[in-house]
C-alpha cells in the first residue's frame, strides 16, 4: 500500500514537471468583478470591463499568456503577496499605504474624483452615516474625517445601503457611481467630489519587478498611441491622458 | 424570463449547487474521521499522544472559524509549496520569504500557474475540504470523546472480565454503543457545516451565495442584456428554501439512523423500543 502511495506520488510529480516544461509562462490576473465599469462578471458568466479589455491588450503587447481569476476584495492583497496569482487589476488606486506592502505599475487612469451618492442633495455629510466599501481609499478618507464610517464588503451592498436608508451617502470613485445614479431617479451624485488616490495602477508583488516592467511598458505603449484614451472614452474612466 | 435564467451565469450559479452537494458529501466523512482519531488520541494511554488529540481538540475549537479559514488555508497552501521548493528546486539561490512575499521556484507552485483555471479550481475545492475536516473534526472529536464516555463503565469492565484485549474492547463494546450517544451532537454538527459553505469563497470556491450575491446584485443597462434592480430577496429567498429542505431531509435521514442505533441499546429510547416489540 505504501509502495503504491509513494509511485503514484512520484508519477503525479514528475507529470507536473513536465507540464512546467512544456508552456512559456502564464500571469494570472486577479480582480474582484464586482466594481462596474472597471471590472464585473457578466451574462456569459466571464470577467469583463474596462480592465478586461486593457488587461487583454497589455498582456497582448507584452506578449504574455493571461489568466483571469475572481477574488474577494478583503483578501486580494494577502493572495497576490502568497501567490495565488501574479497581478491585482481590480480598479486599485495607488496609494503609499498599499505601496509599501506591493508594488504598482504607472497608473492607466487619471485620478478619478470620488463622488458622494445620495437620495437628496442636502445631505448633512459631518452629520449623517456615510458607506463605503472596506479597504478603499474612500473609507479611510471618510474615517480621517471623523464621519460616521458604515463599512461593507461589496460595492453592491454600499449601493443597497444608500437605497434602504441604512446610510445617508456613499462614497466611491465617480465612474462606479454615475451609471447608478443615471438609472435610478432616486437617487443622485452630490456636487460636492473628492480629490483622492493618484489613478489606477495594477498591482504586483514587490520581488516581481521583471514582470512590473513589463506590463509598465505595455502600458505606456497604450498611452503613446492613443488606445488607452479609447478605451477610457469606451467604457466612461473619467479624464482621459 | 427563461432567456434571463438559462444565461451562462446562471449555469454557473446552479452548477455552483453540485459543488456544494459534493463537498458536504466528502467533507462530512473524512471530518468524521478527524473527528474519530481526535476522539481516540484524546483518551489514548500514551501521554504524548493523548496531548496531541486534546491540543488539537483545544485549538481548532478555539478559533474563530473565519480567522482560521483565512489564516490556515495560505498556511496551508504555503506549507505544501514550501516542501515541493525543498524537493524540487535543492539549489534554488533566492530566500523564499522576500519581506510580504512568499516566493518559491516556479516548478514548486501548486498547481503550475501554467496549468489551467480548473486545476486552480479544484486545488482550492481540496484545500476548503481538508480546511473544513480540520475545523469540524476537531468538534466533531469533543462530540465523539464526550459519547465514548458515555458509555457505561460496567459494560467495559464485565467485557474485561470476559478476558477481552483493550483493542477488542474498544472496537467491539465502545464503539458499537457509543454512536447513539454522539448522534445528536453530530447532527447539530452536520446542519452547522450545510450552512458553514459560504466561507468557501474565502477560498477561491465561488459557491451559492457568491453567486446569489451577484446575480441578484443591481444591474444597470449598460452591462448587462436583462438590467434588473436589487433582486438579491429574491436569489436568497430560493436558497433558503433550498437550505430549508436541505435541513428537513438531513432532519429525516438522522432521525431514521437514530432509530436504527437506538436498536438493542441500555437507553430509555432503547428500552421504550424493546417493550414495544415485545
Amino acid at each position: 500500500m505504501k509502495k503504491l502511495i509513494l509511485t503514484t506520488t512520484a508519477l503525479a510529480l514528475s507529470a507536473s514537471m513536465a507540464f512546467a516544461g512544456g508552456h512559456g509562462k502564464t500571469v494570472r490576473m486577479g480582480t474582484e468583478g464586482a466594481y462596474p465599469p472597471y471590472n464585473f462578471i457578466n451574462d456569459k458568466g466571464e470577467v469583463d470591463g474596462f480592465e478586461r479589455e486593457l488587461g487583454d491588450e497589455l498582456c497582448k503587447r507584452a506578449e504574455l499568456t493571461c489568466e483571469w481569476v475572481t477574488n474577494e476584495w478583503d483578501s486580494i492583497i494577502p493572495n497576490l503577496v502568497s501567490g495565488n496569482y501574479d497581478t491585482i487589476i481590480a480598479g486599485m488606486s495607488i496609494t503609499a499605504e498599499r505601496d509599501e506592502v506591493i508594488d504598482f505599475t504607472q497608473n492607466y487612469t487619471q485620478p478619478d474624483p470620488s463622488a458622494y451618492l445620495a437620495k437628496s442633495a442636502d445631505v448633512d455629510l459631518a452629520g449623517g452615516v456615510l458607506a463605503a466599501q472596506t479597504g478603499t481609499i474612500q473609507a479611510a478618507f471618510v474615517a480621517q474625517q471623523g464621519w460616521t464610517l458604515l463599512e461593507f464588503a461589496t460595492p453592491e451592498e454600499t449601493v443597497a445601503a444608500v437605497r434602504n436608508g441604512e446610510a445617508d451617502a456613499l462614497l466611491a470613485d465617480k465612474s462606479f457611481l454615475k451609471p447608478i445614479a443615471d438609472e435610478d431617479a432616486e437617487l443622485m451624485l452630490l456636487e460636492r467630489e473628492e480629490l483622492i488616490g493618484g489613478g489606477v495602477g495594477m498591482g504586483l508583488r514587490e520581488s516581481d519587478g521583471e514582470l512590473r516592467a513589463k506590463f509598465d511598458a505595455a502600458i505606456q505603449s497604450m498611452k503613446d498611441d492613443g488606445t488607452l484614451n479609447a478605451l477610457i472614452v469606451k467604457w466612461e474612466i473619467g479624464e482621459t491622458f | 424570463m427563461a432567456c434571463y435564467l438559462s444565461t451562462p451565469k446562471h449555469m454557473a450559479f446552479y452548477w455552483s449547487f453540485g459543488t456544494v452537494l459534493v463537498l458536504l458529501a466528502i467533507t462530512a466523512p473524512l471530518a468524521l474521521l478527524f473527528g474519530f482519531g481526535g476522539a481516540t488520541a484524546a483518551r489514548a494511554q500514551l501521554a504524548p499522544v493523548r496531548w496531541f488529540g486534546k491540543a488539537y481538540i483545544a485549538i481548532v475549537r478555539g478559533v474563530p472559524d473565519i480567522a482560521f479559514f483565512l489564516f490556515f488555508v495560505i498556511a496551508l497552501d504555503q506549507g505544501f509549496e514550501y516542501l515541493r521548493h525543498q524537493f524540487f528546486c535543492p539549489d534554488w539561490g533566492q530566500p523564499i520569504r522576500q519581506g510580504n512575499d512568499f516566493l518559491v521556484c516556479p516548478a514548486a507552485k501548486l498547481p503550475l500557474s501554467t496549468s489551467p483555471q480548473i486545476w486552480h479550481e479544484i486545488y482550492g475545492f481540496f484545500l476548503a475540504v481538508l480546511t473544513f475536516a480540520i475545523v469540524f473534526g476537531a468538534f466533531a472529536a469533543n462530540v465523539l470523546h464526550g459519547a465514548m464516555r458515555a458509555v457505561p463503565q460496567p459494560q467495559l469492565e464485565t467485557a474485561a472480565a470476559y478476558g477481552m484485549r483493550p483493542g477488542q474492547i474498544f472496537w467491539r463494546i465502545l464503539v458499537p454503543q457509543m454512536w447513539v450517544y454522539a448522534l445528536p451532537g453530530l447532527g447539530n454538527l452536520w446542519m452547522v457545516l450545510i450552512k458553514a459553505t459560504p466561507l468557501l469563497f474565502l477560498l477561491g470556491v465561488e459557491d451559492i451565495v457568491y453567486w446569489a450575491r451577484e446575480l441578484g446584485g443591481t444591474k444597470t443597462a449598460r452591462f448587462t442584456d436583462y438590467p434588473h434592480g436589487d433582486w438579491r430577496m429574491w436569489y436568497f429567498g430560493a436558497l433558503l428554501l433550498f437550505y430549508l429542505a436541505f435541513t428537513k431531509l438531513s432532519e429525516l435521514a438522522l432521525d431514521r439512523v437514530m432509530l436504527r442505533l437506538t436498536r438493542g441499546q441500555a437507553t430509555l429510547a432503547g428500552e421504550a423500543q424493546r417493550k414495544a416489540a415485545a
